[in-house]
């Protein structure tokens, strides 16, 4: 029956407007960002690029103690020493050497497990949206069990129990909050699974890889998305919070996380602009999780959200 | 007598993202008296009716009681909403509160607005219901908006309305959604509680045979002005604007032998394409081939091949059920579903991808059964690839072929479905099931959501594809004029039961199933002083107002056949009786009694003394 098809040619006046050759390959779609997208893109760019070179180019090590004065405000001098762009903190150390330092484990740490705990959540939740029956019931079942557990006492068992090493800090994050992500995409998941195109999609015949992956991941990104640079955000403060209680990142090593933490008392100790040694760790941690969302909202935005919007 | 409403040469814009203003309408003028039915028509009338945020008026006035809305605060705007104008909504089920119980939402205005206490408006709201004709006007108020039926939900909006006694109500195609049946008694209700209350009303709506029951001036607007205006009469026996007949001519023709428009039998074969025998399915477990909520009773339909068969009813009968069971998306509970002969699984999990391809089912949506990530190209171009192997440079060009058959521009394979009008994406769902090259295309209501004019172009379409083709189509609607217009046979299908069956000639004549006679004499017709004339027919005596009863014995529409025989119709399930060959009517009478009948439509049977709305008969909540 191909011929069928090949045999209705555009016959009445309607088809005025229809090519008869083949136009050319459509271009891909561009995604063009707008300037809050790129401003998110360039402040992202820029930790990425701090991850890799930021000792190389930062004043001190994260570890020096410079004299005897802490929480010296924003840029004063050391006799001797050099300038300390941003203060120093309790511990007399140069606060911007350490946000320098911190971004390999803050944004190196908490981005990767971030990054797994929603492989992990998405695909488990995608799954047992998917299957559903059996599959469903066992998949959730253990999710409930880790998300009844208090976070940072879970965490402090794993790390207790296992060490603290990177590798078992970034898999212990990742386990503990792709628990909510799943339960999230599994939510979405849900949804998705009752439109008619999944429908469709099943009584075509297609296997569940395809379902997946072409029918459901895709409509469940967006939302997904936005969730990350929330979830991001909590990974940053419970890698910090397992810092404070010294199985997180060992110091001295430099976290943003534990740098708001350690130099908290300054709002209550420190002297003019030293009070402000928590405040800048706390914005590097902003600054990074604003910019992902400038992203991902723009992207959201792009893709389907402003047409969809214009269609109304 | 002073006007009680005027709008005077008034402008409605609105701005597009990038600022450039749009103007919708374009200087309109009318007045609507105190007690006076106002008809507008067509494009940009949803607009005219109810001022969205957003829009702005560069010109005009809106006067109420002469004075000018549009310069009023907003505070004092929002005095006058719900209280002296009220809105009435397209949608009841998208109005109500699910969770909140229908007594406290169609009160909430007039106690809100502090015009009546809770106490007055709870009288006054059973005043209403029972001017609507509503079931059990006393205790109706405690139920929730789930437990009434779709049209009683409509004239419940209407009370919700009338309950502050506005001065002006506003009607925006309150009946488009409804079936023809419960169409005339919302129709009925809304024009006498209008006529009680006195007040005045202006209804919204492009179908002039609806306008032409409840209007007394009619205005006819197109893109943003007034092309004619006048008293009813004026406007439908002698319609001056071109536009006005063009809206005259979209009407929909009662449905009558010899209005199709059938196939050429070239196709034929002796095997049915897909016959369903003895089928029962439902929802819920299953026990005993039998399923917790039964949908469908022994079912027997046979498709001819290359044929076209209409599958009609009200919603609710299980039309879409009979089309999820021949596409495996529901297993049946019992019976057996034949494909060219050979039994098909139940479950489509277990049928042969061969099989899969075969059978293509077409949903009503088209917004949901277009995956919004994909492209257009490849919505199009999975059925290519998955049944038929087709890949590369050559799908594009398939792709394009099915875009060139339904009428689409080549172009739409690089856009998403959301960069199309609903009419657009209604084509690209059609041309996915023809991508899979089908034997059998099961249509689900797939032009209710259109408006007339792209739907009829539908139609055109499906009827292209049928010649072109060779598909066979299973038709579902509940308009029984469009099936009327495209089938080959028709399917009646009444709670869950096939009342008759058989070529669409033979259906749409004499003798008649008395269901099928209620369906005919529903369609409105374009004449003033229809609605009034068909109320008095016997079928609309007995069959209105009543709600349908799903049972296990008897005949299923006992309870509104005005012809139905007490003791026998109640009790017995009806034989088929065959009046020509390969047509079937389910009825306890004879086609003589029916024959009989048909010719002395005066004599009263059966119903007319059931006919006085009894509150507990009518609609029982499912």
């Amino acid at each position: 029956m191909s011929d069928t098809t090949q045999s209705a040619a555009p016959e009445d006046d309607t088809a005025k407007s229809i090519y008869d050759e083949l136009p050319d390959a459509p271009p891909k779609k561009k995604l063009k960002l707008s300037w809050t997208g790129k401003l998110g893109v360039a402040i992202v760019a820029f930790w990425i690029i701090m991850v890799a070179i930021g000792p190389l180019i930062s004043p001190f090590h994260e570890a020096d103690i410079i004299g005897d004065d802490s929480y010296l405000p924003l840029w004063s001098t050391t006799e001797g020493e050099g300038l300390h762009v941003l203060g120093t903190d309790y511990l007399e150390r140069d606060i911007f050497s350490r946000i320098l330092w911190g971004a390999r484990t803050t944004v190196g740490i908490s981005f990767l497990a971030t990054i797994l705990a929603y492989l992990m959540g998405v695909t488990a939740g995608i799954a047992a949206a998917v299957k559903k029956g059996w599959t469903d019931m066992i998949l959730s079942r253990i999710n409930d069990a880790i998300l009844s557990l208090p976070t940072i006492m879970l965490g402090l068992l794993i790390v207790v129990a296992l060490g603290t090493s990177i590798p078992i800090l970034i898999g212990t994050a990742a386990i503990i909050y792709a628990s909510s992500v799943y339960r999230i995409a599994r939510a979405y998941g849900q949804e998705i699974m009752v439109m008619d195109y999944v429908e469709s999609a099943q009584a075509r015949g297609e296997t569940i890889w395809w379902i997946i992956f072409r029918e459901v991941l895709p409509n469940a990104a967006m939302p997904l998305a936005t969730d990350f640079g929330l979830r991001l955000v909590f990974i940053v403060l419970f890698i910090s919070s397992l810092s404070f209680l010294g199985l997180g990142i060992q110091p001295p090593a430099a976290d943003w996380g534990s740098m708001v933490r350690q130099n908290l008392e300054a709002m209550q100790t420190a002297t003019g602009y030293g009070i402000l040694a928590p405040v800048w760790p706390a914005l590097a941690i902003a600054s990074f999780t604003i910019a992902i969302n400038l992203i991902v909202d723009d992207i959201s935005a792009k893709s389907g959200g402003d047409l969809a919007k214009k269609m109304i | 007598m002073a006007e009680l409403f005027e709008i005077d040469n008034l402008q409605i814009a609105f701005r597009k993202e990038d600022g450039t203003p749009v103007q919708i309408v374009k200087g309109v003028s009318f007045n609507v008296k105190a007690g006076q039915v106002v008809a507008l028509s067509t494009i940009s009338m949803a607009t005219m009716a109810y001022c969205r945020p957003g829009l702005h008026f560069p010109g005009g006035e809106v006067r109420l009681h002469g004075k000018d809305v549009l310069a009023m605060e907003p505070q004092d705007q929002r005095a006058i909403r719900g209280n002296k104008v009220a809105y009435l909504a397209q949608s009841a089920a998208a109005t109500f509160n699910p969770a909140i119980t229908i007594g406290e939402q169609v009160t909430e205005a007039a106690v809100l607005h502090g015009t009546l206490s809770q106490e007055e408006a709870n009288i006054r709201a059973v005043e209403l219901y029972r001017a609507l004709e509503l079931p059990d006007p006393d205790r109706l108020g405690h139920r929730y908006p789930h437990q009434v039926s779709g049209g009683q939900l409509q004239r419940l909006m209407a009370a919700m309305a009338l309950v502050s006694k506005p001065d002006l109500l506003v009607l925006d195609e309150p009946t488009t959604a409804l079936d023809v049946t419960t169409q005339i008694e919302v129709l009925k209700a809304f024009k006498k509680v209008i006529q009680e209350e006195g007040s005045a009303a202006i209804y919204v709506t492009h179908d002039l045979a609806v306008v032409a029951q409840v209007a007394d001036h009619i205005v006819v607007l197109y893109s943003g002005e007034v092309q004619e205006q006048g008293p009813v009469e004026q406007i439908i026996n002698n319609p001056k604007h071109p536009y006005t007949k063009r809206l005259m001519a979209a009407v929909k023709p009662t449905p009558t032998a010899g209005m199709g428009d059938t196939a050429d039998q070239k196709h034929d074969r002796d095997v049915p394409n897909i016959e369903v025998k003895d089928m029962t399915a439902g929802y819920g477990g299953i026990v005993n081939g039998k399923p917790a909520i039964t949908v469908l009773r022994d079912i027997n339909v046979k498709i001819k091949n290359s044929h076209v068969v209409g599958v009609i009813g009200e919603s609710g009968c299980g039309k879409s059920t009979l089309a999820r069971v021949m596409a495996g998306l529901l297993p049946a509970a019992k019976g057996e579903v034949f494909l060219d002969g050979k039994k098909l699984e139940a479950d489509l999990k277990h049928r042969s991808q061969e099989e899969l391809q075969k059978i293509q089912f077409v949903y009503q949506m088209a917004d949901t059964a277009l995956n919004p990530r994909q492209l257009i190209g490849d919505i199009l171009g999975r059925p290519l690839e998955f049944y038929r192997g087709i890949k590369g440079k050559e799908r594009r060009e398939e792709v394009a072929k099915l875009l060139r058959l339904v009428e689409l521009p080549v172009e739409f394979e690089s856009r998403f479905p959301s960069e199309l009008s609903g009419g657009q994406k209604q084509r690209v769902n059609m041309a996915r099931a023809l991508a899979a090259n089908p034997e059998i295309m099961l249509c689900d209501e797939v032009t209710s959501a259109l408006d007339s004019i792209v739907s009829s172009n539908v139609i055109k379409l499906l009827k292209k594809l049928r010649d072109q083709t060779g598909v066979s189509f299973v038709f579902i609607s509940h308009d029984l004029s469009t099936v009327g217009s495209f089938a080959d046979e028709i399917v009646v299908l009444y709670a869950g039961r096939v009342v008759e069956q058989g070529p669409v000639d033979e259906v749409l004549a004499p003798p008649y199933h008395p269901y099928t006679r209620l369906l005919i004499s529903s369609v409105p017709e374009l004449r003033v002083g229809w609605l009034e004339d068909t109320m008095q027919k016997r079928e609309m005596a007995a069959g209105i107002a009543r709600g349908v009863e799903i049972t296990d014995t008897g005949c299923p529409f006992y309870n509104r056949c005005p012809i139905a025989i007490d003791g026998t119709c109640d009790k017995e399930i009806a034989p088929t009786r065959e009046p020509t060959p390969e047509h079937y009517i389910s009825c306890h009478r004879t086609m003589e009694e029916i024959n009989e009948i048909e010719q002395n439509p005066q004599q009263i049977l059966h119903g007319f003394e059931k006919a006085a709305p009894d509150g507990d008969k009518a609609a029982k909540p499912v």
